[in-house]
């Protein structure tokens, strides 16, 4: 294990880096968590979902709409498409065990994901997006515009889902719904409207994160496959049942995992996801909720 | 004047038959009991009506055929508070209280002022974890929350279950005085025979899903077999 | 129970009389690919015992496939202190060291349930992938190490791929036995108590660390050998070769046959199979219903069927085919894991 060459300089870059990292995780991971919480199913189709609303948003700018423009008109579709998706293809394996409706997740990744290349072909892509590249300059440090703003983005949409589930009746349902459906029924709620919003909530958290990091990185149809993976790991982090481990856990593992990779040359960039299930093991043993979640004591 | 009929209803949990035709009415603005030993169906006639368990046979609230869905009977006036109470242990005093509210339109400020007046420990604890209360302040909770929707009928299962008898006797009271001042009918199903008569009208003794005795509360004080089998002397 | 006995002895016979007479009648890729298909049941049976059995749910059981796999490629190619060891005898070693790794993992798994457990195991086999590339000077990196071509032994005057027919289903016959044997017994019942209710069955004094560590290592073993068969049979492994989506798809391969049914694992064992090999084959079938024109060739066709198959098959049969299968032939069927 060596350490590798250190100047503040690069540090502070590599912690944006990794905060940027982090906040695209911390929207996936969200984005799972909330379908977690109320229905007690890993959605394996998060990330096919949020890339194929990111292709929309590339269709819809190749036909002259500014980045501004088309980006609320895909967040529509992709609560739209959430929603359809939870009454059509979930809801009716409701009642099954929980590896059936699992895969049923997986089958839709899969179609998806052939869907994608069928439509708009499996060629890498060049995503335009809506911040700059060039950089600022922050206390001395050179930082990307574009790592501000997608930040800013990110921290935004969950600060406004915050405000929705504290203060909105509907947030309230859908919180009620998710921790008890039968008490939740007996005082009114439609409770299966409210799993099919809590799809379509996570449907657009999906395509912001996509839209966010599509300029960054290529768009083509297994963009979001790694990134999924680390959502998933920050869910675990953070704790599968606890919004606010979702997001803490994926910024903390977006820094952790690139300041690891540069700064500990055994991980590299070949073993940091195998370097984040360490770390994260090693947690849940000692926290085996995650760092904010509940798991019921067993005491035998 | 009736504000709830059930005619021949039948329930069953799989296999197994709970309700054996079982009818029964609540008139406008009274207190009605439900008694019997365990698994007689008692919590099950609750659930019958709310909508929580699969039933067949008629039940008429209000002059009308009432839906099968307990998000329906909630949104048509009526208000169960189940075995266990129901809370939402992990939200707030305050967060349990607004969902009881879900169906009202406008502001709540007035529901919420008089659930406070009636149970002013609740007030104190608004930010509290629901799940944390005592026992007896869950059961005020319970049935706050129940209050919040303005209900034309409440559906109460056992609600003195687990708690002394000075909170009972609190609870009681607050029901009493609800009931007189929103003018609302009360179906209550309660081990407790005695406390039950003592607050009733009148009441249904179930055995084994079916209705064995009717009638007012004096009726079934002065009834022997009821005596014996659930009053104790 | 004792009622039981006889038919399953007597389907137990049918099977093996099946795959004894098989490759008499087909040709000699078919019985290459019947060959695989063995060594993905052998893979399935292992899972089985894990998730159907006791109730733990692995994601990565294809990394315990890779690790078998991988010992059988060093200890052929690299060999100890340079004696190179015949590969047949490698496949009991390379199931033994991926049941340690298996118990390795057990101990661990026993801190989390359900969620937490499969999505840290599918971590597992998501990380496994970079090892080779990482250890490349031992592992052989992404290009991988590549062994002798299998052949009989002894001379036997066969072909390769009847040879590799023959020692898979072999094993898989021999290796269905002693799972049949563990569930029948102590083992059996302590693993099917903890399933059914974890906290009743420590209450009555079931070790639950030492079952439910066990589960983990016989999954891995039985993984561990079907990998190694796969490294023989393959001559060749690298990372590709275990992908990531093997894993899930021993998963899938489980869910969709139905976890305690024999049936249903053959079944399962076949249908990963077809998705690591066929995809195209479908799609050419779909192309000849009316009123859909799919060129199969079109890369994301495949997918998409599959995808849909896969939704379509799991909204239709919750249970898998092994539930249908339990629906349509009552108590012919020989089921693996009764139910108290």
């Amino acid at each position: 294990m060596v350490l590798a060459a250190f100047t503040w300089t690069e540090f502070a870059q590599q912690l944006a880096a990794g905060i940027r990292e982090g906040a695209i995780y911390a929207g996936l991971a969200l984005a799972i968590v909330i379908i977690y919480r109320s229905t007690r199913v890993i959605n394996f189709a998060q990330g096919e979902m949020a890339t194929f609303t990111t292709f929309i948003a590339w269709s819809l700018m190749n036909h002259g709409l500014s980045f501004w423009t088309a980006f609320p008109i895909v967040l529509a579709i992709a609560f739209a498409g959430g929603v359809a998706i939870e009454r059509v293809v979930i809801r009716p394996v409701e009642g099954a065990p929980v590896v059936t409706v699992v895969i049923v997740t997986l089958g839709l990744a899969l179609l998806l994901n052939g869907l994608m290349s069928v439509i708009w072909g499996g060629a890498n892509r060049q995503f335009h997006g809506p911040f700059s590249t060039r950089t600022i300059d922050v206390a001395g440090v050179p930082i990307s515009v574009q790592d501000i703003g997608i930040v800013a983005v990110s921290v935004g949409l969950v600060g406004l889902l915050a405000l929705f589930f504290r203060f909105t009746k509907l947030g309230l349902a859908l919180r009620a719904a998710a921790v008890n459906p039968e008490s939740s029924r007996l005082v009114g709620i439609r409770v299966g409207w409210m799993l099919a919003l809590g799809w379509g909530i996570a449907a657009v958290l999906g395509a912001v994160a996509g839209m966010m990091i599509a300029p960054v990185v290529f768009l083509d149809p297994n963009m979001m496959q790694t990134i999924l993976l680390y959502a998933f790991a920050a869910a675990v982090l953070g704790g599968l049942d606890s919004p606010i481990g979702a997001v803490v856990g994926g910024i903390l593992l977006g820094v952790t995992i690139t300041l690891l990779g540069r700064y500990v040359g055994f991980i590299g960039s070949t073993l940091k996801l195998p370097a984040a299930l360490m770390l994260i093991l090693v947690l849940l043993l000692v926290r085996p909720g995650g760092l904010f979640g509940r798991v019921a004591v067993r005491r035998v | 004047m009736s504000v709830l009929e059930l005619h021949n209803v039948e329930a069953r949990y799989g296999p197994v038959k709970a309700l054996h035709g079982v009818s029964l009415q609540v008139g406008d603005g009274e207190l009605v009991a439900v008694l019997g030993a365990n698994g007689a169906g008692k919590t099950t006639t609750l659930r019958a009506i709310s909508g929580t368990v699969r039933r067949s046979g008629d039940i008429v609230f209000a002059g009308k055929k009432l839906p099968r869905r307990p998000e329906s009977t909630a949104r048509a006036g009526i208000a169960h508070v189940p075995e266990g109470r129901g809370t939402f242990s992990e939200l707030s005093v305050w967060d349990n209280l607004r969902l009881g509210a879900y169906t009202r339109r406008g502001r709540i400020k007035q529901e919420t002022q008089r659930v406070f007046e009636f149970f002013p420990q609740l007030e104190g604890r608004r930010d509290q974890q629901a799940g944390t209360l005592s026992g007896g302040e869950q059961q005020m909770l319970a049935l706050s929350r129940a209050m919040m929707a303005r209900p034309r009928l409440l559906l109460l299962d056992e609600p003195s279950l687990g708690l002394a008898p000075i909170v009972v006797k609190v609870i009681f009271e607050a029901l009493e005085r609800m009931k007189s001042a929103d003018g609302m009918s009360v179906l209550v199903v309660e081990q407790n025979a005695n406390l039950a008569l003592a607050h009733a009208a009148r009441a249904y003794v179930l055995e084994v899903g079916n209705v064995v005795v009717e009638g007012t509360s004096d009726e079934l004080r002065a009834n022997e077999s009821v005596r014996r089998s659930y009053l104790g002397y | 129970m004792r009622s039981k006995l006889w038919p399953e002895l007597a389907g137990f016979a049918a099977l093996a009389l099946v795959v004894a007479a098989l490759p008499r009648f087909i040709s000699d890729f078919r019985a290459r690919e019947l060959a695989i298909v063995g060594m993905y049941f052998i893979a399935l049976l292992g899972l089985s015992i894990l998730t159907g059995y006791s109730g733990q749910i692995s994601l990565g059981n294809g990394a315990f496939m890779a690790i078998g796999g991988y010992t059988t490629a060093v200890l052929s190619v690299n060999g100890v202190y340079g004696h190179q060891i015949r590969d047949l005898w490698t496949i009991p070693i390379a199931g033994v060291i991926a049941g340690v790794a298996g118990l390795l993992v057990g101990v661990p798994a026993l801190r989390l349930s359900g969620v937490y457990l499969a999505l840290i195991t599918f971590g597992i086999a998501v990380s496994f992938p970079q090892l080779p590339k990482k250890f490349d000077h031992f592992l052989g990196g992404t290009t991988g190490k590549i062994l002798n071509l299998a052949k009989p032994p002894f001379g036997l005057a066969t072909t390769t791929n009847n040879w590799m027919y023959y020692l898979t289903w072999g094993i898989a016959l021999v290796l269905l036995g002693v799972a049949w044997w563990l569930v029948r017994g102590k083992t059996g019942r302590a693993l099917k108590a903890i399933r059914d209710s974890e906290v009743a069955a420590a209450s009555s004094g079931v070790s639950l660390a030492t079952y439910k560590t066990f589960a983990f290592g016989i999954s891995a073993f039985y993984a561990g050998v079907a990998g190694s068969l796969y490294a023989i049979a393959n001559a060749y492994v690298n990372p590709d070769v275990f992908p990531i989506i093997l894993s899930v798809y021993l998963v899938v391969g489980l869910a969709v046959g139905g976890v305690d049914s024999l049936v249903g694992l053959i079944f399962g064992a076949g249908l990963i199979y077809f998705l690591q090999n066929h995809a195209d084959t479908v799609a050419g079938w779909i192309n000849h219903l009316p009123a859909l024109s799919l060129d199969p060739k079109q890369p994301g066709i495949p997918s998409m069927i599959f995808g849909a198959v896969l939704i379509v098959v799991m909204l239709l049969l919750p249970t898998g085919v092994g539930g249908l299968v339990r629906r349509l032939f009552g108590s012919l069927t020989s089921r693996l894991y009764t139910r108290s």
